[in-house]
């Protein structure tokens, strides 16, 4: 059980999480902009490892990956500034990175790196539910470290409520059949997905991501789950010319007042 | 049979699918029912009838008299050259447009390297009357012109892919972006024998006819039905996949896989991913690819645009660290010596990815009395803008 994210989802707050590309705008940026994001009243972020193959990812991400990737962002260094961040910064840090690279690291060695460096829980979009079930499943389970699954509009019940189980501390909902960063409004069909969902009363906390890009969005879907996670307007946001701390402040404000 | 896949979509460690969830409806859906549709009789007519009068099978295998004569050998050509549209790569799509068409699908999309797989994907729209959609990266829309006019004579659309290197792996991670963004209508024709679990499968299955025939062919032409050795390049694997398959548990028969060395695999500029490929995921499915020890994946480089990728089928993958088959990397050079050398002593402008086969017979000391079955995966005709450039050094 993690402490920081039961108080959270306990609260009953509309939790608001921003998805960061780890070494976005430039390689140092990762720790003042976890510093800032807390400043700012955010609840918990979403770290992302930059990915030369990102699968679900839109193009927003891509390119700050791929910037990220050229700037010299790698996963020693990513645990280092995470550690950096964690002498002034408390609220949780979920990683989110794709599965080869867990992989190349070796998953006992990521795991130990993940509870030495401060990150509470993870996020690893193409590791399928079985195969996690069956063969990772232990290891996470030893270093406490939850994992959330996605569902999105086409997952069938039973897959939903495998996610569900499986899932802690959140059940990622992606918010329609997209891949990051490709709408700007919710549609009604995307409502209804909403309420079908949460009329399921899934034992996990939801959170919504994908598409959920401002104000009006995120205030959407928090009506039907605990919070949004917004990622490629951040990003854009934080690629504007500008001082990097006005630029997340401005942001936030944006989607908060 | 012990080298086809297991039920959970393995061959050996490699395999599977390593997909998001939004793909998942998707892929399970195609994994469900992929058997049962090809196993109906009114399925098994269609693809034997199209491929018979549509496609031109059975191809021929062609005894190479003369490249017999010049490596001290019997070699014998399977020419995929001659299937319509100019390569192996139709014998999939006409499968694959057929399961796309029984499960209702509208909408077709497509990734191609070469562009052979495109114009393949795009005949077989065209013949149903489906959208078609084909991603390819940037650099190959440039290097291989030809291609991109027949898939827009053919009626197709062609995207670029403007991410990473701007080849093959790029244009196939736009294919799946669009498959998640679209589950319901669309139908991803993937064209080799890479992607998650079923796709290594069936399209080997749909790539079988090749062995199939080479089986029958030889049984008309030497009394046997088995060669000593097949050659078959690879860069997903689908020709050598195909060539391989009514013979992967025949241990009588030595499979030679031909790999796109680039500049050679000393260098920065390659592609022959089992030699330096470690094992990892790529496109849904955990298989050798080249990528950095930190993990991110390496773009690849050869001549031959569709032998530029940096992974190879889990099956192939399972082959060579088996040890049932074995790799020869091949540099550009080499490749495009053979292309002239066929080209002038059998009259055949072979694709520079089958060239990559023909240099085995370079570097394989054969018996005078083996029977060697080169599989000619696919025509030259979109390569002679690259032969264009060598075409003074040989004179």
């Amino acid at each position: 059980m993690n402490k920081k994210f039961e108080n959270l989802f306990e609260d009953g707050k509309k939790l608001l999480s921003i998805y960061i590309t780890a070494g976005y705008p430039s390689l140092n940026d990762t720790v003042p902009t976890l510093i800032a994001l807390e400043k700012n009243g955010v609840d918990f972020v979403e770290i992302g490892m930059p990915y030369s193959d990102p699968m679900a990812d839109g193009t927003t991400i891509q390119q700050s990956s791929e910037k990220a990737i050229k700037n010299g962002m790698h996963l020693d260094l990513l645990f280092s500034q995470i550690k950096e961040a964690r002498k002034s910064v408390s609220i949780p840090f979920v990683y989110m990175g794709y599965l080869n690279q867990l992989m190349q690291y070796g998953l006992d060695k990521f795991c130990q790196a993940c509870v030495d460096s401060g990150i509470d829980s993870l996020i690893i979009p193409d590791l399928p539910m079985e195969v996690y079930a069956e063969e990772h499943k232990a290891i996470f389970e030893k270093y406490n470290l939850g994992l959330s699954f996605l569902i999105s509009p086409q997952s069938g019940e039973k897959r939903i409520k495998q996610a569900d189980d499986l899932s802690y501390p959140f059940l990622y909902q992606v918010s329609s059949n997209a891949i990051t960063g490709a709408s700007s409004k919710i549609s009604d069909v995307q409502l209804d997905y909403f309420k079908r969902i949460e009329e399921m009363k899934l034992k996990s906390p939801k959170m919504i991501g994908f598409g959920i890009s401002n104000k009006e969005t995120f205030d959407q879907a928090c009506e039907r789950a605990s919070g949004a996670i917004i990622g490629s307007a951040f990003i854009k946001a934080v690629s504007q010319e500008g001082d990097l701390e006005n630029n997340i402040g401005q942001f936030i404000k944006s989607i908060r007042e | 049979m012990q080298y086809a896949v297991d039920e959970k979509g393995f061959y050996g460690e490699f395999g599977g699918a390593f997909i998001p969830e939004m793909l998942y409806p998707n892929v399970e859906e195609l994994r469900k029912s992929y058997l049962e549709i090809s196993a109906t009789p009114s399925f098994k007519k269609e693809f034997d009838d199209l491929l018979k009068h549509y496609v031109g099978r059975p191809t021929p295998l062609y005894f190479a008299k003369k490249l017999s004569e010049k490596y001290g050998t019997q070699v014998y050509l399977k020419r995929e050259d001659l299937n319509h549209t100019g390569a192996h790569k139709v014998n999939n799509t006409i499968g694959q447009i057929l399961m796309a068409e029984r499960m209702g699908k509208k909408r077709i999309i497509a990734e191609t390297g070469a562009g052979q797989h495109g114009v393949a994907t795009a005949t077989v729209c065209a013949l149903k009357g489906l959208e078609c959609i084909v991603y390819m990266g940037a650099v190959d829309i440039e290097r291989q012109a030809p291609n991109v006019a027949r898939m827009k004579m053919l009626g197709a659309e062609v995207r670029p892919a403007l991410s990473g290197s701007k080849t093959l792996k790029d244009a196939t991670n736009e294919a799946i972006r669009d498959w998640i963004s679209n589950p319901e209508d669309t139908f991803y024709i993937i064209g080799s024998v890479v992607g998650p679990h079923p796709y290594p499968d069936m399209v080997a299955r749909f790539q079988s006819v090749i062995s199939e025939e080479i089986k029958k062919q030889l049984q008309e032409q030497i009394g046997r039905d088995y060669p000593d050795y097949i050659l078959a390049c690879v860069g997903g694997g689908s020709n050598a996949a195909g060539a391989f398959y009514h013979y992967l548990d025949d241990t009588r028969v030595q499979l030679f896989m031909a790999e796109a060395a680039g500049h050679g695999i000393d260098t920065n500029m390659s592609a022959a991913t089992s030699v330096l490929g470690t094992e990892g995921i790529i496109h849904g499915s955990r298989t050798l690819l080249m990528q950095t020890k930190d993990g991110q994946i390496i773009e690849p480089h050869s001549i031959s645009a569709g032998l530029d990728y940096p992974g190879i089928g889990p099956l192939h993958a399972h082959l060579i660290k088996s040890g049932r088959a074995r790799s020869f990397p091949i540099t550009d050079k080499e490749s495009v010596d053979a292309s002239f050398m066929l080209s002038r002593l059998e009259g055949i402008i072979p694709a520079l990815e089958s060239a990559h086969a023909l240099t085995i017979l370079e570097k394989y000391d054969f018996k005078a009395d083996d029977i060697v079955v080169l599989n000619l995966s696919g025509r030259g005709d979109k390569d002679l803008g690259t032969f264009m450039k060598y075409m003074d050094e040989y004179e």
